[in-house]
């Protein structure tokens, strides 16, 4: 077949230029990013097991219940005794990195989408894109950017992981009620009050659930982007596979799920909270979780 | 005035010695200020208004604009006055427009065209930022679905017009403690909206509306979504609010009974138009037209209206006792024909009825005084009592009953010809 066309050949030459003419601002990116990781895994790895167990503990016990707090140490203390208790921090790390970088990009853009139609219209093809993508080709454009290490599997986390943070949260904008919008005019709010006093508080379930789908997706990309050696328990899941090493596979495949667990259940409760303060529609599923007393 | 103190009778109409006419709830009377004013206003939705505009300048119907320029007619041509402390309802069926009325007297929905007075200042033609300054000193807003914040508290809730226009948080919790005071939930102010029902929650709504201590209170179908008990319960709340303070409000009601109950005026909308404006009295005792009868097919007159609505003021036989004139009353009544002369003082407060009988009795006396000839055993009623109550009371008077205000004022008096033609109208 002589007709071709040749995205790829187009793609690649975009990619060259811009390693050309933008590599300052991708060092710049980087260092940032690399700073930023860096200080929460510096913290994370470096304090003692046993403190941070205590405050994970402490937060299931506060947040989720006793019940969930039994589950966290048990899950922990295997997690610990494992010897993967290391990487596991290095891992939450990269979670909490990839996630509130995901957060601090996804919110706004959510805010913006939800009062713009044009960007509404752009961004959320531009999600539906990302989000149809296999994960594993962020890794290609974040390794030509950015090399191997933390820093590319940190932010193709953060492609991969934004998603639910800016849909929910325009979701949640667009659907607080036309009264209560109404409500915050008519007692006189100018354009940024009702952004931060009515339809951020209003939406802020809806904007939880974003987090929590965030932080989840971050996980599962954060074991992926370990290819690219981000690091973490990720590395241990490779080992195992390029080893056919099936204890190690397990042992560090189960740490991924346990932590996945804890994250997942703690950043709901965050939502669940949020959630109760809106009349009847979440009461129903309030008596079937456990949510803290205020 | 100076004729009065010359002459025991008064000869002006109610409106020449300060006596409001239909001053059953409220006391407003025709003499007091407009407080806004509605000027022609349209509103079309459409990019473009003018085309539609100018076709329903030329009188062309709500319908015809549709489907021609496939174009949505909200509110046509609305004119209308709202007077310092009445009660001013607008009532129609869902789409009649009456909801985008609401909403263009503080511009959460723009005008296409047309003037909104508020205390003589045109709310159209402000800009952003003095709209703003606007809503937030001079209009509070009542919702159908209460429209809280589920994240603040009661207090927080009430307080937050003020949070919005910077006031610092002992002042704003103050203010919205005193509102909440008012609306009888002061011992609930750190409950959630979640935590209360809805006619607490709309209480709240209400605390929220008053706590900046509005010139003009818009209420949109604010009891509509609350079940028939608590309706009226409410209802009989923003009454007694309204004795205390005379607010002005607008109130949007598709039930006909809540404007007949609480309006001091009603403005029945149809098709986007303001169809008639007038008391609960004059709009069922003469419709406008035939969309306004139909809407009060149903209702039973004794029930809706009340004394204030029906009792008749006539000159002819009131009588303002001054010392010693007895005989240009007893003058005045044979002139009239009138057999009873219901004596006031010269402030208005209603003091007793006299009959030709004793007035003559007195008179050959040796020292005529008013006070002697006043009858025995008179009542009066309030002017809010509806008239179904007073059916017994009326029919068995020798006299025509007199009905007071909460003031002692008198208004007016019920013969048992009026109440017989009041129930029978229209029928």
């Amino acid at each position: 077949m002589d007709f071709e066309i040749r995205i790829g050949k187009w793609v690649e030459e975009l990619v060259t230029f811009m390693l050309d003419h933008f590599q300052p601002t991708f060092d710049a990116i980087a260092t940032v990013v690399n700073g930023f990781g860096g200080a929460i895994d510096f913290v994370l790895v470096g304090a003692p097991a046993w403190l941070l167990i205590g405050l994970i503990v402490a937060t299931s016990l506060w947040r989720v219940g006793t019940g969930f707090a039994v589950f966290t140490v048990a899950a922990l203390s295997l997690i610990a005794g494992m010897g993967l208790w290391t990487e596991t921090a290095s891992t939450l790390g990269l979670v909490l990195t990839a996630t509130l970088l995901s957060l601090l990009i996804g919110v706004p853009l959510g805010v913006w989408m939800a009062r713009n139609r044009v960007v509404e219209s752009i961004v959320r093809t531009t999600l539906d894109f990302m989000q149809t993508m296999p994960a594993f080709v962020y890794l290609i454009p974040a390794v030509m950017f950015f090399g191997l290490g933390r820093v590319p599997g940190i932010l193709a986390t953060v492609i991969f992981a934004m998603p639910p943070a800016v849909r929910l949260t325009s979701l949640g904008i667009q659907q607080v009620p036309a009264e209560i919008v109404e409500a915050g005019k008519a007692f006189g709010c100018h354009d940024r009050q009702l952004l931060f006093k009515v339809q951020l508080p209003n939406a802020l379930p809806s904007i939880m659930a974003g987090v929590n789908q965030t932080m989840m997706m971050a996980l599962s990309m954060i074991v992926i982007a370990s290819m690219i050696g981000a690091g973490g328990l990720g590395n241990v899941v490779l080992q195992g596979i390029q080893r056919l090493d099936i204890a190690l596979g397990f042992e560090s495949g189960l740490s991924v799920v346990l932590l996945a667990i804890i994250l997942d259940r703690i950043t709901q409760s965050f939502g669940q909270t949020a959630a109760a303060s809106r009349p009847v529609r979440f009461a129903f599923l309030r008596r079937f979780l456990p949510v803290p007393a205020r | 005035m100076s004729t009065m103190t010359r002459s025991a009778v008064s000869v002006g109409g109610p409106a020449s010695l300060g006596f409001p006419r239909s001053a059953a709830r409220s006391g407003t009377g025709e003499d007091a200020a407009v407080r806004l004013e509605v000027r022609n206003v349209y509103k079309v939705f459409s990019a473009d208004p003018k085309p539609a505009l100018s076709m329903l300048r030329q009188g062309a119907s709500k319908a015809e604009v549709l489907e021609k320029l496939n174009v949505n007619v909200g509110v046509l041509d609305a004119s209308f006055q709202v007077r310092a402390g009445e009660i001013f309802v607008i009532m129609g069926l869902s789409g009649s427009g009456k909801s985008t009325m609401i909403r263009l007297l503080n511009r959460l929905i723009e005008p296409s065209s047309g003037e909104i007075l508020l205390d003589g200042k045109d709310l159209v033609s402000m800009s952003k930022a003095e709209l703003i300054q606007a809503r937030r000193r001079n209009m509070g807003m009542v919702f159908q679905s209460f429209a809280l914040m589920p994240h603040l508290t009661a207090l927080d809730n009430a307080a937050f017009g003020l949070e919005i226009s910077g006031a610092s948080k002992a002042e704003r919790h103050k203010a919205a403690q005193q509102a909440l005071e008012q609306v009888g939930l002061g011992t609930y102010a750190h409950r959630y909206p979640r935590e209360m029902s809805g006619g607490m929650q709309q209480r709240v709504g209400l605390a929220r509306a008053l706590a900046n201590d509005p010139t003009i209170l818009l209420m949109d179908e604010a009891f509509s979504a609350l079940d028939p008990l608590i309706r009226t319960e409410m209802q009989d709340e923003l009454l007694r609010l309204q004795r205390e303070q005379q607010r002005t409000i607008v109130f949007i009601s598709h039930d006909l009974d809540e404007a007949m109950r609480i309006g001091d005026r009603i403005a029945i909308m149809e098709g986007g138009r303001i169809v008639q404006v007038g008391t609960p009295y004059e709009i069922l005792s003469r419709p406008a037209d035939d969309y306004v009868r139909s809407f009060f097919r149903n209702v039973d007159a004794s029930k809706v209206l009340r004394a204030g609505d029906v009792a008749r003021f006539e000159a002819t036989n009131t009588v303002i006792r001054l010392p010693g004139e007895l005989a240009p009353a007893l003058h005045q009544l044979r002139e009239n024909h009138h057999n009873f002369g219901y004596v006031r003082t010269p402030e208005g407060h209603f003091e007793g009825i006299v009959s030709r009988a004793t007035l003559e009795r007195e008179l050959n006396g040796p020292q005529p005084r008013f006070v002697n000839a006043f009858l025995p055993g008179v009542r009066t009623v309030n002017a809010s009592a509806p008239i179904h109550s007073l059916l017994a009371l009326v029919a068995d008077s020798e006299w025509p009953v007199p009905v007071v205000d909460d003031d002692d004022n008198f208004l007016g008096a019920i013969s048992r010809a009026l109440m017989l033609h009041t129930l029978v109208r229209g029928d």
